[in-house]
């Protein structure tokens, strides 16, 4: 038997016990899965607004005169173009074309930025990317236990944070900052990254902070955001980032998944000049009959599930097309919605499909991504 | 409030109420904090005829699904709709109004063997 690996406790952990969270395993990490209820804490985030412990996510600064030209080479994207205060979704391929890690890319300085990579991630991300820098005038450092990372996220969110008391805009006023931009800012004393990013689909904010500022940052944000800010867990940030269309690793993405069928071809900067990893792979393509990814919504409230199949008929005789990722009862339409790899053929909205649920068919039909969108004023 | 020490308990973290051959059966607040938000329910129909351990029914949270194991054999004769209409009544209140199934048993000598657990024993299986 393998020994138990070691838990890992974000800096938070005393907060959430004494809030009464229930906890789960995540990548190591002892993580709050919920407060109360998590439906309550997902309806919180879509009509107010939640505060997310996100500790456990990785964070990786890369630095130097050759920073963004590694960047380039190391990544996806073409992360010299983002402007100072910019962040940028991005992907970490292997040679072959796979998906190493989806990582979000802050540049802080001209020659700074840091990569945000997914907590089970870290240490492949990580190694990764030192190998990568070789040859380049950069150096990558896994800071993720200084780090601390608190998401606010929610209609209310700004409000939220421009009463927090301790919160010093060094950059730009909340107010100004634009969405996938980042701002210096205070927190008594101490560098503060506030960020418009999130995993929600709501309108919100990122905040790093040193790991040992974190209890008193989370402390001031709850304490200014009363009723209308409640603790969410990790439940509800996996039900609200799929109703927003949004990939998880493990589930959307992984090694054997190019970007182009989990509908990241954007993401893949085959314009760039100049070569990097993954990109003679990339523009050769998967195979002509590699599953793509699509959402697909049912009536009633039987939720498939991540690894059940879906059919082409309620027959039993019917043709396994494809495999659910991610599914559940959408908190927010009240109906199941699921994201599923499914043959190229049968992409098109519309088209029905059956998703057998514990041996039940249960009718469905494809529908684009994402489910839910925010109303913008 | 149901006094939940005149409870019998399954390690399967259901609860039963007897009542002479009779057995209302829920799952406790131990699996009901588990699960999650319960937001679906699938129960027997009921005069199904069910052996004991045989999954009966569902339970799915927004996160999980949970089965619901007949803790005897005997025949279903009651299911609670108000909890198929409201699956929050699970989470809300276990041991009361979010009650599952009423079963009576084939064989009423089975609901007072030593097969179930105690309060105490339960408490102790889930380390409270």
């Amino acid at each position: 038997m393998p020994e138990t690996p070691l838990q890992k406790f974000s800096p938070l952990h005393p907060i959430h016990v004494a809030a009464g969270a229930s906890f789960t395993d995540f990548a190591g990490w002892q993580m709050p899965v919920r407060y109360t209820s998590d439906l309550a804490e997902h309806h919180a985030v879509r009509s107010s607004a939640g505060i997310f412990d996100l500790s456990h996510m990785a964070e990786i600064l890369v630095a130097g005169p050759g920073a963004s030209a590694f960047l380039d080479y190391a990544m996806a994207g073409t992360l010299s173009a983002i402007a100072n205060g910019q962040a940028k979704y991005s992907l970490l391929l292997t040679e072959a074309g796979g998906i190493i890690d989806d990582v979000v890319v802050y540049r802080l300085e001209e020659q700074s930025f840091l990569v945000v990579a997914n907590a089970g991630n870290r240490l492949v991300a990580a190694a990764a990317l030192s190998e990568r820098a070789a040859g380049f005038d950069a150096t990558v450092t896994d800071s993720s236990d200084d780090y601390a990372l608190i998401a606010v996220q929610g209609p209310k969110a700004r409000a939220v944070l421009e009463a927090t008391e301790g919160i010093t805009q060094v950059g730009l006023p909340l107010a100004e900052l634009k969405y996938y931009r980042s701002a210096d800012a205070l927190f008594e004393d101490l560098p503060l990254l506030v960020a418009r990013t999130g995993y929600t689909g709501e309108d919100g904010f990122e905040l790093y902070v040193r790991a040992d500022a974190a209890q008193s940052l989370w402390h001031a944000i709850t304490v200014a955001g009363g009723s209308d800010l409640v603790p969410a867990g990790l439940a509800s940030r996996d039900t609200l980032r799929l109703e927003a269309g949004m990939p998880l690793y493990g589930h959307e993405l992984g090694l054997d998944t190019f970007p182009v069928q989990a509908g990241l071809g954007r993401v893949v900067a085959l314009h760039k000049a100049g070569d990097f990893v993954g990109r003679a792979a990339v523009e050769f393509g998967p195979a002509a009959d590699a599953r793509v990814l699509v959402g697909l919504s049912a009536e009633g409230k039987r939720a498939g599930r991540a690894g059940y199949a879906v059919f082409d008929g309620a027959e039993t005789d019917a043709h396994e097309v494809g495999s659910i990722t991610s599914g559940a009862l959408s908190p927010t339409l009240g109906h199941p919605i699921a994201m599923a790899y499914v043959d190229p053929t049968l992409n098109t909205p519309g088209t029905a499909l059956w998703l057998d649920v514990r041996g039940t068919r249960v009718p469905a039909q494809i529908v684009p991504l994402p489910f839910y969108t925010r109303k913008t004023k | 409030m149901t006094d939940q020490t005149h409870l019998k308990y399954t390690p399967e973290h259901e609860w039963l109420l007897i009542d002479g051959d009779t057995a209302t059966v829920g799952i406790t607040d131990y699996a009901a904090q588990k699960l999650g938000d319960v937001v679906f329910v699938d129960l027997p129909a009921v005069g199904a005829i069910v052996n004991a351990g045989q999954a009966i029914g569902e339970i799915e949270s927004t996160k999980s699904v949970g089965e619901l194991f007949s803790p005897v054999a005997g025949t279903v004769i009651e299911i609670n709709d108000a909890v198929s209409a409201a699956p929050e009544l699970i989470n809300t209140d276990p041991f009361g109004a979010g009650w599952l199934v009423k079963i009576t048993a084939s064989r009423p000598a089975d609901l007072t063997g030593p097969t179930f657990l105690t309060h105490d024993g339960y408490r102790a299986l889930v380390g409270e």
